[in-house]
């Protein structure tokens, strides 16, 4: 190819512009995926080449130019670079997509820096880089608005792009224009009621009545207006997502028929109406449960720091302790999925750099809660993002922050329901490996401020309230300035210098640490500030471009920043040591202010004060207002409980008969049905995506078995490479039961939750008396007394659940304004959610077994009681089946940590060649993953089944009743394991044989012959469904 | 006394802390050096045995996997690094490391004095971590894969197809025992490996290349993840012995600690 345009125009700046296609031949991969969806959504397309585009602006000569091409842009082998904007195909159209200016472009900025390298007379100010995707699309007749609507929904998100249909070379780069001071302040002593709510919700505030008079008196008793910026301040620092003000308040709670003893738990008192009153709804349930369980061994000495620092912390070893924060990042991946989901696990992997003195992050998990991706388009209320473009850019957003950084992302899930259509939930975690001495920090008076990482930039305003704000269908325009993207490798370059300024020969270089995550600098230094006060210099924060103002800088929530508490005499040295390794190094001012005797904060802009605030104010000064919450069933329960319809199949409602008449094709099909289900079916073109062996301590891997392709209960990694210790990581999800399930109940679903979590590590390996657990809420407005009443279910089910399984709460986070109100009025509330993750030590990970089974010959064991309920379970979604025990099952809180026990001493004596979680589709679909992972066939005897009642043949085989596990048992220690089952009192009964065929056959004496099912067609259906 | 290996890394290298480890188990020290500081002390290189180009994501992959790694090595350190391969000092460059030293120049055709050959976009267009069989061509040049045959190791990248610059280019990898490690098919005559597949599209299944002398290998799947029994996905199918066995990865250290205990390297000219 040659030039079209550009000639020789030496040493004045101009933009340039280079593409770069590949050469002739050479196969396009990320040609095939635009094709078929340009074909679907603009009929015949005979072709697709994509291209990426290079926009230089500096001052080259066309030697220069060509140099950059041939050296930088492209390769010498496989790609072409073009000069210029060359046109659209003769025999069709071009559609262009770039990044909005100011928005983070990583490959811009690495680029600028190495075209400054090459050329040592060309300084780096003077050289801007922007980059786009060009898609030249051949055949194609499509007029202009159906190309463009194309690109928005397939090729661009417009919240950070710009969409061009010809060539773009702009003739300049937009630039930021200078910022003058102006110090604003904030009429708001005389604002009454309306006009205090207006202030908030218009200023995107988000306070509640009672802040906002708060704030107002505080100011009227001051005499004086606060600055703009204070006010910002406050905001932040109060937001529901920075002070979890609903689960830290006084509840007044009301239950027709009082289910628990809630007089005898800590923190509750009931009134003489009979109502509850609770005090600190998160400290008398959640943290109640810790901290009893940490009165006693081994749970005193062994959880180090919980529910304080930025996660929560437990011993690993005699020299190093794990850490652990899940996250999650729903308001955000709602509008932007890409940029959310990646901003999610780095702010996540943040607060694990940012606990005690540093830890290293070593392992990432992530679930997401998205609507059924065959969704209708036609469907999808304004401002909604089609769920399968979610799901897609959200596992992108993990996968290239998580890979980048080197942390290996090992553990996950995802759970489909309509009701997740607008308001997707991304949860991010991280663990962290960090020495016991240097689990603490603490920031002393005098110490200097310092930032680290990226610069601040105006992406992510107003995160932090926006977390609480109720999204509409215009959320995506009117809040386009919270979105942020990420720069994964300054992260990773950040964490570098931290880690060696940690370790330094003669003792760290700094006193404290944390992230700057939502809120920005005002939360960093707020909360580190909170004792001693802090002085900033609002003008020395480096600034992507210019023009931010003093309060844009403060609050800004710009991505891969920390902030430092370092000693003065230790700054030249960090400083070297940032330039060492090209790291932002800025010195905001100092920690240590008082006034009056009061921590305070005192912010300036160029010797100019802006803000003065009490941090007594700040942190304590939010009102706690009591709210009401009541539950019973039949009030929480929407009116449209959408049994019907999940996943675009017509439910057989009620038609199911209470014998398998049909025969052997009904339980095929309903096997089928239930391991396609995208709950349940295969994950693994997600988790091929993340590298889960980085760092090399990958020992039970996501996906086990002889095709790399069971799925895994828990990941099992060894943090230390020179040690046999490991830890293990599962999550439990259990929405099914929750409110939005007919009977359904955030206590059973919480109780099912931890039960889950707790199976999941133990089959992996884990020691049961070193399991900590995590709790993520994600409910809608809690300001909804019904909503409230459920969030209480669920977390007085966490104090039991805790209790029972001696698995204490080590860190949390809720989101409660999962909403969405259409267009059209409608009100789409998320179904509650509790996510559990639970982190358990593995003293020797060579007795870790996997779920796949190992050899024909050995038996197959049902470890618990299967029920009769049927209510939640897969089955009960795909069928709609009325005719059966609708009731949702109950978490039996001695039978649940009792089969647990069981479990983990069974393989702790070396007794099991597989064990496996039997949770969503029931036990025939668990017993088919191990079957087909091993590729050894399996005869299942259903009179086997250990039950109290008599069951049919379907519940048997599909009831999803918790604290069950399946084991495979060699023959010469069969007794061995029934005699201790027997002496543990577990119900427990052989089920099946392991076999030298491929099939999976099930039989029953009254019945007969029920399934004959061929190995590789099971495995195929439960693989197919997501193999994106 | 230990042979040296440095391992160079920069910003965005996530790999070296267990190159470091496979390099100290295989019986050698270490030392872990950032790009920046080698730029200011290149002759740092002259008192090392062993040299190693960790994986990660150097500069983000940005434009393209290593190059700016490569860029940066070619305008500050060409010199001082082609001394040291010169040499004999046993190099391996593992997935991104790979990516540099094939974007470089240095592999796999050295005296080219340019590139030769690509690693570019997975024929998958996505990133794609699994395990994987390998197998060591019998004649090969490579003292890396010495004594090894048909193993598995883990791959993780998103660019990974090897394409040599022209029919030519691969017919003088063949000719000259280049070839260090190729992908086991499902159409191989092997078929006794766990995971056949050629997971990236490249040409002729390669999956690693070594200079004409076998001392400098680059490869994309890691043995550096691969020092452990329990590393191996299948480890709780295998055996008890299997916990015993030296791993395959960490064998690939070994041939080249024993390549300089046994002299086989030259020391740098004073």
């Amino acid at each position: 190819m040659t030039a079209t345009t550009d000639a020789a125009a030496p040493v004045d700046a101009r933009v340039h512009r280079i593409e770069v296609r590949l050469a002739p031949g050479e196969p396009d991969p990320f040609a095939g995926p635009v094709l078929n969806e340009a074909r679907a959504a603009l009929g015949a397309i005979t072709g697709v080449e994509s291209s990426r585009i290079y926009l230089v602006e500096a001052a080259l000569d066309p030697a220069m130019l060509q140099r950059i091409a041939d050296e930088l842009v492209a390769d010498a082998i496989n790609q072409r670079p073009v000069p210029g904007a060359s046109p659209a195909p003769a025999d069709g159209a071009s559609i262009e997509v770039h990044y909005q200016p100011g928005v983070m472009d990583p490959v811009a900025q690495s680029t600028r820096e190495a075209i400054a390298e090459m050329f040592p007379g060309l300084a780096l100010d003077r050289v801007e880089v922007r980059t786009g995707f060009r898609y030249d699309l051949h055949g194609c007749r499509a007029d202009a608005d159906a190309l463009r609507k194309f690109a928005e929904r397939s090729l661009a998100n417009t919240v950070i792009q710009d969409i061009h249909l010809a060539p773009f070379l702009p003739e300049c780069f937009q630039q930021g224009s200078a910022y003058t001071l102006r110090v604003g302040h904030v009429a708001i002593r005389d604002l009454d009621d309306a006009g205090l709510m207006k202030m908030s919700r218009e200023a995107h505030l988000f306070l509640s009545l009672d802040e906002m008079r708060a704030v107002r008196d505080h100011y009227r008793a001051a005499g004086r207006d606060p600055a703009d910026i204070e006010i910002e301040t406050i905001a932040q620092t109060w937001s529901e997502h920075c002070v979890h003000k609903t689960l830290k308040s006084t509840i007044r709670y009301r239950e027709a028929n009082p289910s628990l003893d809630y007089a005898s738990r800590p923190g509750h008192s009931v009134n003489a109406d009979g109502s509850i009153t609770i005090q600190n709804l998160l400290k008398s349930t959640v943290a109640a449960a810790t901290n009893k369980l940490m009165q006693s061994e081994p749970h005193r000495s062994w959880c180090i720091s919980v529910f304080k620092d930025n996660s929560g912390i437990v011993k690993f070893d005699e020299t190093d302790a794990v850490c652990i924060k899940v996250e999650t990042h729903n308001h955000p991946s709602a509008i932007e999925p890409y940029g959310g989901a990646a901003t999610g696990i780095g702010g996540c992997i943040r607060d694990v750099m940012g606990t005690g003195m540093a830890a290293r992050p070593i392992a990432n998990t992530n679930v997401f809660c998205v609507a059924f991706p065959q969704t209708d388009g036609a469907a999808l209320p304004k401002g909604v993002i089609p769920p399968r473009r979610v799901l897609q850019q959200v596992v992108s957003g993990v996968r290239d922050y998580g890979n980048r950084m080197g942390i290996p992302t090992v553990n996950g899930a995802v759970w489909f329901h309509p009701d997740y259509l607008a308001n997707p939930l991304v949860f991010a975690g991280c663990i962290g490996l960090i020495p016991l001495d240097k689990c603490f920090g603490t920031v002393k008076p005098g110490d200097r401020i310092i930032a680290l990482g990226g610069r601040t930039g105006r992406d992510g305003i107003h995160g932090a309230t926006f977390s609480s704000a109720e999204l509409t269908d215009t959320h995506a325009d009117e809040f386009a300035h919270a979105v942020q993207i990420g720069n994964a490798i300054t992260q990773k370059k950040t964490l570098d210098v931290i880690l060696q300024a940690r370790d330094a020969e003669d003792g760290p270089l700094f006193n404290g640490l944390t992230d700057c995550g939502a809120g920005g600098f005002s939360s960093a230094i707020g909360e580190m500030g909170k004792d001693v006060g802090a002085r900033v210099t609002l003008d020395t924060a480096p600034l992507k471009y210019q023009g931010l103002s003093y309060t844009e800088i403060w609050i800004s929530e710009a991505q891969e920043r920390m902030t430092l508490a370092v000693p003065p005499d230790k700054v030249d040295r960090l400083r070297a040591l940032c330039e060492s390794e090209n790291v932002e190094f800025c010195d905001l001012g100092e920690f240590g202010h008082r006034e009056n005797g009061e921590p305070t904060l005192l912010l300036t802009y160029h010797g100019t004060e802006v803000g003065r605030l009490s941090m007594h104010f700040l942190h304590d000064g939010i009102p706690t207002p009591t709210r009401e919450a009541e539950w019973g069933q039949e009030i929480v329960q929407s009116p449209e409980s959408r049994v019907q319809s999940q996943y675009g199949k017509t439910p057989r409602s009620g038609s199911s008969s209470s014998t398998l008449d049909s025969g052997l094709r009904t339980l095929d099909s309903l096997l089928s049905s239930l391991l396609s289900h995208p709950n349940i079916a295969s994950k693994h073109w997600i988790i091929r995506q993340y590298d889960h062996e980085v760092q090399g301590g990958a020992v039970i891997k996501p996906l086990v078995g002889r095709g790399q392709d069971g799925p895994s209960d828990a990941s099992v990694l060894r943090p230390k490479l020179n040690s046999p210790r490991g830890i293990a990581l599962g999550c439990g999800l259990q929405t099914g039961l929750g409110e939005k399930t007919p009977g359904g109940d955030s206590y059973w679903m919480t109780l099912a939750a931890i039960d889950e979590a707790v199976r999941n590590v133990v089959c992996a390996g884990a020691s049961l008396d070193r399991i900590a657990i995590l709790d993520n809420f994600c409910w809608p407005r809690c300001d909804d007394p019904k909503q409230l009443g459920s969030l209480v279910r669920a977390a007085e089910a966490c104090y039991d659940g805790a209790l029972a399984y001696r698995t204490p709460f080590v860190s949390g986070k809720d989101s409660l304004s999962n909403q969405f109100t259409t267009e059209d009025g409608r009100l789409i509330t998320i179904p509650p959610t509790l996510l559990i993750t639970a982190l358990g030590i593995v003293p020797d990970v060579t007795r870790c077994r996997t779920m796949d089974a190992k050899s024909p010959g050995n038996s197959l064991l049902l470890l618990g009681a299967t029920g009769t309920e049927l209510g939640g379970s897969h089955y009960h979604s795909i069928t709609g089946d009325d005719s059966r025990d609708r009731r949702i099952p109950h978490v039996h809180l001695s039978h649940g940590p009792r089969n647990a026990a069981a479990v983990a001493a069974l393989l702790d004596r070396g007794l099991l060649r597989s064990a496996h979680d039997c949770s969503d589709g029931g036990m025939l679909a668990a017993a088919a993953e191990m079957a087909f992972a091993g590729r050894v066939g399996l005869d299942i005897e259903l009179d086997g089944l250990p039950s109290e009642r008599e069951l049919d043949d379907i519940t048997a085989c599909f009831a999803e009743t918790p604290s069950r596990y399946l084991v495979e048992v060699e023959p010469g220690k069969l007794d061995m394991v029934v005699n201790a089952l027997r002496q543990a009192g577990v119900p427990h009964g052989q089920v099946g044989r392991f076999a030298g065929h491929q099939r999976l056959t099930v039989r029953c004496a009254k019945h007969g012959r029920l399934l004959d099912a061929s190995l590789d067609e099971l495995r195929d259906t439960w693989r197919k469904p997501l193999d994106w | 006394m230990k042979p040296l290996a440095l391992i160079i890394r920069t910003a965005g290298t996530n790999c070296d802390r267990e190159l470091v480890h496979a390099f100290e188990l295989a019986g050698a020290d270490t030392a872990t050096v950032h790009l920046n500081e080698l730029i200011a002390n290149p002759r740092r290189l002259e008192e090392i045995d062993l040299l190693g180009f960790p994986g990660g994501f150097s500069y983000g992959d940005d434009i393209a996997a290593g190059r700016i790694f490569a860029n940066r090595l070619r305008h500050r350190l060409d010199e001082p690094l082609r001394a040291t391969v010169a040499r004999g000092v046993p190099t391996i460059g593992i997935c991104n490391g790979f990516q540099v030293l094939v974007k470089l120049g240095l592999l796999p055709e050295p005296d080219a004095r340019r590139q030769t050959a690509t690693l570019a976009d997975n024929t998958s267009g996505r990133f794609t971590a699994r395990w994987t069989s390998v197998t060591v061509p019998a004649d090969t040049a490579c003292l890396w894969t010495r004594g090894l045959d048909t193993f598995d190791l883990p791959i993780a990248h998103g660019e990974g197809r090897f394409v040599p610059a022209d029919d030519e280019a691969l017919r003088r990898l063949r000719d000259r025992r280049q070839v260090a490690l190729r992908y086991v098919t499902e159409k191989d005559p092997k078929p006794q490996a766990s995971f056949p597949g050629n997971p990236n599209g490249s040409t002729d299944d390669i999956a690693g290349v070594c200079d004409p002398t076998g001392v400098v290998l680059g490869l994309m799947p890691h043995p550096e993840r691969f020092t452990h029994p329990t590393q191996h996905p299948l480890w709780t199918r295998m055996a008890s012995e299997w916990l015993s066995q030296t791993p395959a990865g960490l064998r690939f250290f070994q041939n080249a600690v024993e390549h300089v205990k046994a002299g086989r390297t030259q020391p740098a000219m004073a």
